[in-house]
């Protein structure tokens, strides 16, 4: 087993395997009546969160509770980080705490990486700059294979702002690792030029919505960043949206068993429209309990045993 | 219902090996706790069976088996993985979660009779224990093994035992199933370092 998860490029195709099908026994524990498991008893797991973020915080959090083990959540708002602490000595300090595992949110693409030459416990990135966002690409590769039963062979279009987005990154780089076929969708100024090349052979590139939707098995829509607006990407927010938002008509010219993907949070009217973010197609919520069970999966092969 | 394989059967290097049930020797224990199952619940009302894996489990589907084939009496049976709750997970390399199923029904205020193929240091079961507390409050539970080794570490016993052994604490028992391995028996390796 792997002792960090950085990268969506860190999982072979048997590792992202094994982490499912935990996930899916992860996922039952969510059902009973006690939803505690004692296989971390005495593991202390550090989020230390240096950017905003709710869902995957909370869904760390719970991941690493279900599996008791102790969890101590770092933001830098109202931390030594706010007095200029450096990341290298909040590492030290964690250290010296005794964290088994760091999960970590930075705003600064490759934190994690340095972070993990510091520290001797396991480093899980929650989200680093543009770069990636391992957990999130898991927990939707997890949603995609219980919703369609399968992910080799899939025909995933990830549609948006491919630049800015960690999440499109991971996608990528493990969805083509189990199989499935990506595209990415979305204005030429947000999808870099080389990406598809360099992330992974097969990768496609799409300038227009309309032309991949009848043959997609799941859509995954990226949020687009508010605050990039003035940055002239493109040049309005409703001018986005009628090129590159999912509203309901685009919605039926889907095949009848694809699937609407979302990671949150969402800007309703800008990327998609509440008719198919509250519709059944839409994994959007379903997406949030996998993460749970996704991130219980992760925590667990990665402490569960004396890897290290 | 699909359980794994085991990987391996077989120790490393040849030791002294001595057949302890052959294969008719097990079906002829299966049967036997079978109907002492049947003696002791009085008709096996409200019971459930749940097979530790990786072998108790098809001893539980067998032991169902045979239950109904005598007093055509279905009993459910379920698959209780212990992994995540053995007391040795750190010490050795992760270890892969397989599959919990209970019967529709559950086993709240049921009798549970664990199903596992050799009774050793009682650790194993202790874990099931464990387990079945954040599942359920069974009425009672129960402990049906095919072999007993001794060598208890922890108070507990078996209810139901196809065979006791005893065994040195070198020696090893291995138990092979049609389902998991391709045939049945119960061998005792000698003391050989492995």
């Amino acid at each position: 087993m792997i002792r960090h998860l950085l990268s969506g490029a860190d999982l072979d195709a048997d590792t992202a395997t094994q982490i499912l099908d935990t996930a899916a026994e992860m996922a039952a524990v969510s059902g009973r009546e006690v939803k505690k498991l004692p296989a971390l008893r005495g593991r202390t797991v550090v989020n230390l969160f240096y950017e905003d973020s709710t869902r995957t915080r909370i869904s760390f959090e719970a991941a690493a509770k279900r599996l008791s083990a102790d969890v101590i959540n770092f933001s830098a708002k109202g931390s030594s980080v706010a007095k200029g602490e450096s990341l290298k000595d909040t590492a030290l300090t964690l250290q010296a705490m005794g964290a088994d595992a760091v999960v970590v949110r930075h705003p600064a693409s490759g934190a994690p990486h340095r972070l993990a030459d510091w520290v001797d416990g396991s480093v899980v990135n929650a989200g680093d700059g543009t770069h990636e966002h391992p957990t999130q690409a898991l927990l939707d590769a997890y949603t995609m294979r219980s919703r369609l039963g399968r992910l080799a062979g899939l025909s995933v279009a990830v549609v948006g702002d491919v630049l800015h987005s960690r999440v499109a990154r991971s996608n990528v780089l493990l969805l083509s690792t189990l199989g499935a076929k990506v595209t990415l969708v979305g204005p030429p100024t947000l999808i870099p030029l080389d990406i598809a090349a360099a992330l992974a052979p097969g990768t496609d590139v799409c300038y227009d919505l309309d032309a991949v939707l009848p043959s997609a098995d799941v859509v995954m829509m990226l949020r687009v960043q508010r605050e990039r607006m003035g940055d002239s990407y493109f040049p309005s927010a409703r001018e986005y949206a009628r090129r590159y938002g999912l509203d309901g008509s685009r919605m039926a010219r889907l095949p009848e068993h694809a699937i609407v993907m979302h990671p949150g949070p969402m800007n309703r009217g800008m990327e998609i429209t509440p008719e198919v973010a509250d519709s059944p197609r839409s994994t959007i919520v379903e997406q949030v309990a996998n993460g749970v069970s996704v991130r219980m999966a992760v925590l667990y092969l990665l402490l569960g045993g004396n890897n290290r | 219902m699909a359980y794994p394989t085991a990987a391996h059967s077989s120790p490393p290097r040849q030791p002294s090996v001595k057949v302890i049930l052959s294969s008719v020797d097990v079906q002829r224990v299966v049967d036997r706790i079978a109907h002492q199952i049947l003696e002791k619940t009085q008709g096996a009302a409200d019971t459930v069976l749940l097979g530790i894996p990786t072998r108790g489990v098809p001893l539980a589907q067998r032991l169902a088996a045979r239950i109904n084939a005598f007093e055509g009496i279905s009993v459910p049976v379920g698959v209780l993985d212990i992994t995540l709750y053995r007391d040795d997970l750190r010490r050795n390399a992760t270890r892969a979660v397989g599959p919990t199923q209970l019967p529709p029904d559950g086993i709240d205020g049921m009798r549970v009779i664990l199903v596992d193929d050799v009774l050793f240091s009682g650790r194993s079961v202790r874990a099931a224990l464990d387990a079945l507390g954040d599942l359920g409050r069974p009425a009672f539970v129960q402990l049906a093994v095919l072999v007993d080794r001794g060598h208890r570490q922890l108070p507990i016993r078996a209810d139901y035992v196809g065979k006791n052994i005893p065994t040195a604490l070198a020696e090893s028992v291995k138990v092979t199933l049609a389902e998991t391995d391709g045939s049945d028996e119960v061998r005792l390796y000698g003391e050989v370092a492995r």
